[in-house]
């Protein structure tokens, strides 16, 4: 598996001028630190859509829809949530030991089409697609997105209980590398999986933090192998941005053509050997 | 290969048979916020597998396990074996020390390192202060099963955290 370094935006040939607005900042939640020791650590989060890598600059996150799951696969109240304008922010204490899986789902559905040579924009669910009749329209193009915004941090030894795939829409099977482990210079593989499945040609997009210090964003961009596989190696420690997508053709919606678009978006620690 | 002179000693200490110990210097610094540094040391083999913990200095005394909060910032110690271990560990864990040479005694733990004169283990230490810095030392050595020779060319010297370390018969 090659990663190049290109500066490409990821994946706007794919999906067309519909989903760039989906692209257009970038959505994260970020943990004070992700590796602790000690009896009942506290661990406090930012989550935001921004442009800049860690910088509030746009919108909250919202906490409500994120989820924290404990090493043992219980559910672990947030606490002192609170959400601003442009960040969303909450804590919480590690009484178990192991990985814990912070994470945020969602499903939306967004439609294109031409209407008087112009191209028309559309969100919303499924019920109102059809109750609009939004399937008629010339050129009609329906996505289906099922975005993950994930971030991890562990008490102790690192696990992967929590962090097993569900088998629904873009995970990582955490088989070689652990995302609480990661050093400079060592090699990370992680594989991809699409509803299960090991996903070939997922393209996969690494920033580092602190973009908005630097002229260049230095990525790392590749596709994954046959087999899901994506590795890559960071020779500087920092925090890393890593998001993934899919897009496969799933279809079609009361006669429009529908696409799928499958997100994997994780914030990662890098530390130096 | 080519031993300080204050290492090829141990070639000339069989009969203490495995009588070493451990000198870790711990600088003094003149910062305006100064805490003892947490210390650990174990052995590597040539493999880069964690052997066995030597030594772990932290604040263990402290109440309700609060001076565990910080050994993850021993941050290789932590990742090679720290997370892996209950606290508080009997045996090779005490409190901080002071600006100084410590010395520890390697006797006991030699006696469990498997013999092995054509591997070369490593002996690291590594200090991870408050507010501070961190930094890790390795001395590389053989290990025969009665003798124990560093293969460093020169001393183990540290820049910010450490000190000299050094590995040697034991003088008491």
């Amino acid at each position: 598996m090659k990663t190049t370094l290109k500066s490409v935006v990821l994946g706007s040939a794919l999906l067309g001028v519909t989903a760039s607005s989906l692209l257009a900042h970038r959505a994260w939640i970020l943990p004070s630190t992700s590796i602790l020791s000690g009896e009942s650590p506290w661990v406090c989060f930012d989550a935001a859509i921004s442009n800049d890598l860690f910088f509030p600059n746009h919108h909250a996150m919202g906490t409500e829809a994120i989820k924290v799951t404990s090493p043992s696969g219980k559910e672990v109240e947030k606490q002192f949530e609170k959400d601003g304008h442009i960040r969303s922010s909450f804590e919480i204490q590690l009484e178990e030991k192991g990985t814990y899986l912070i994470s945020r789902h969602r499903l939306g559905y967004f439609a294109s089409w031409q209407e008087d040579g112009e191209q028309q924009r559309w969100r919303g669910d499924l019920e109102e697609f059809k109750s609009e009749g939004l399937a008629e329209k010339e050129g009609i193009q329906l996505i289906e997105s099922d975005s993950k915004t994930v971030t991890y941090v562990t008490n102790g030894a690192p696990d992967i209980k929590a962090l097993e795939p569900t088998g629904k829409g873009l995970e990582i099977k955490f088989d070689e590398s652990h995302p609480n482990d990661l050093f400079t210079g060592e090699e990370v593989a992680f594989t991809f999986l699409l509803d299960g499945q090991p996903a070939e040609d997922v393209e996969v997009f690494i920033v580092k933090g602190n973009d908005r210090f630097r002229d260049t964003g230095n990525e790392i961009e590749g596709t994954t192998t046959s087999e899901g596989k994506f590795t890559f190696t960071v020779e500087e420690a920092g925090r890393y941005w890593i998001t993934a997508s899919s897009s496969v053709d799933a279809g079609e919606y009361e006669g429009a053509p529908k696409q799928r678009r499958s997100s994997y978006t994780a914030t990662v620690e890098v530390l130096p050997l | 290969m080519k031993n300080t002179l204050l290492f090829s000693l141990s070639g000339m200490a069989v009969s203490l048979a495995g009588d070493y110990e451990l000198s870790i210097e711990i600088p003094s610094l003149d910062v305006s916020e100064y805490h003892r540094p947490y210390v650990a040391a174990w052995i590597e083999d040539d493999s880069r597998d964690h052997v066995m913990d030597l030594a772990l200095w932290y604040e263990m005394a402290k109440k309700n396990g609060h001076g565990e909060k910080w050994l993850k910032d021993i941050r290789k110690w932590w990742r090679v074996s720290g997370r892996s271990l209950e606290f508080p560990v009997e045996g090779f864990s005490g409190p901080t020390q002071p600006p100084g040479t410590h010395t520890v005694s390697l006797k006991d733990y030699l006696a469990k390192l498997p013999a092995a004169p054509d591997k070369v283990y490593k002996l690291y230490v590594e200090a991870s202060r408050e507010v501070g810095g961190r930094e890790m030392l390795a001395i590389p050595f053989t290990w025969d099963g009665e003798t124990l020779t560093v293969k460093a060319d020169e001393p183990v010297q540290g820049k910010n955290e450490l000190g000299e370390i050094s590995v040697q018969p034991s003088q008491s």
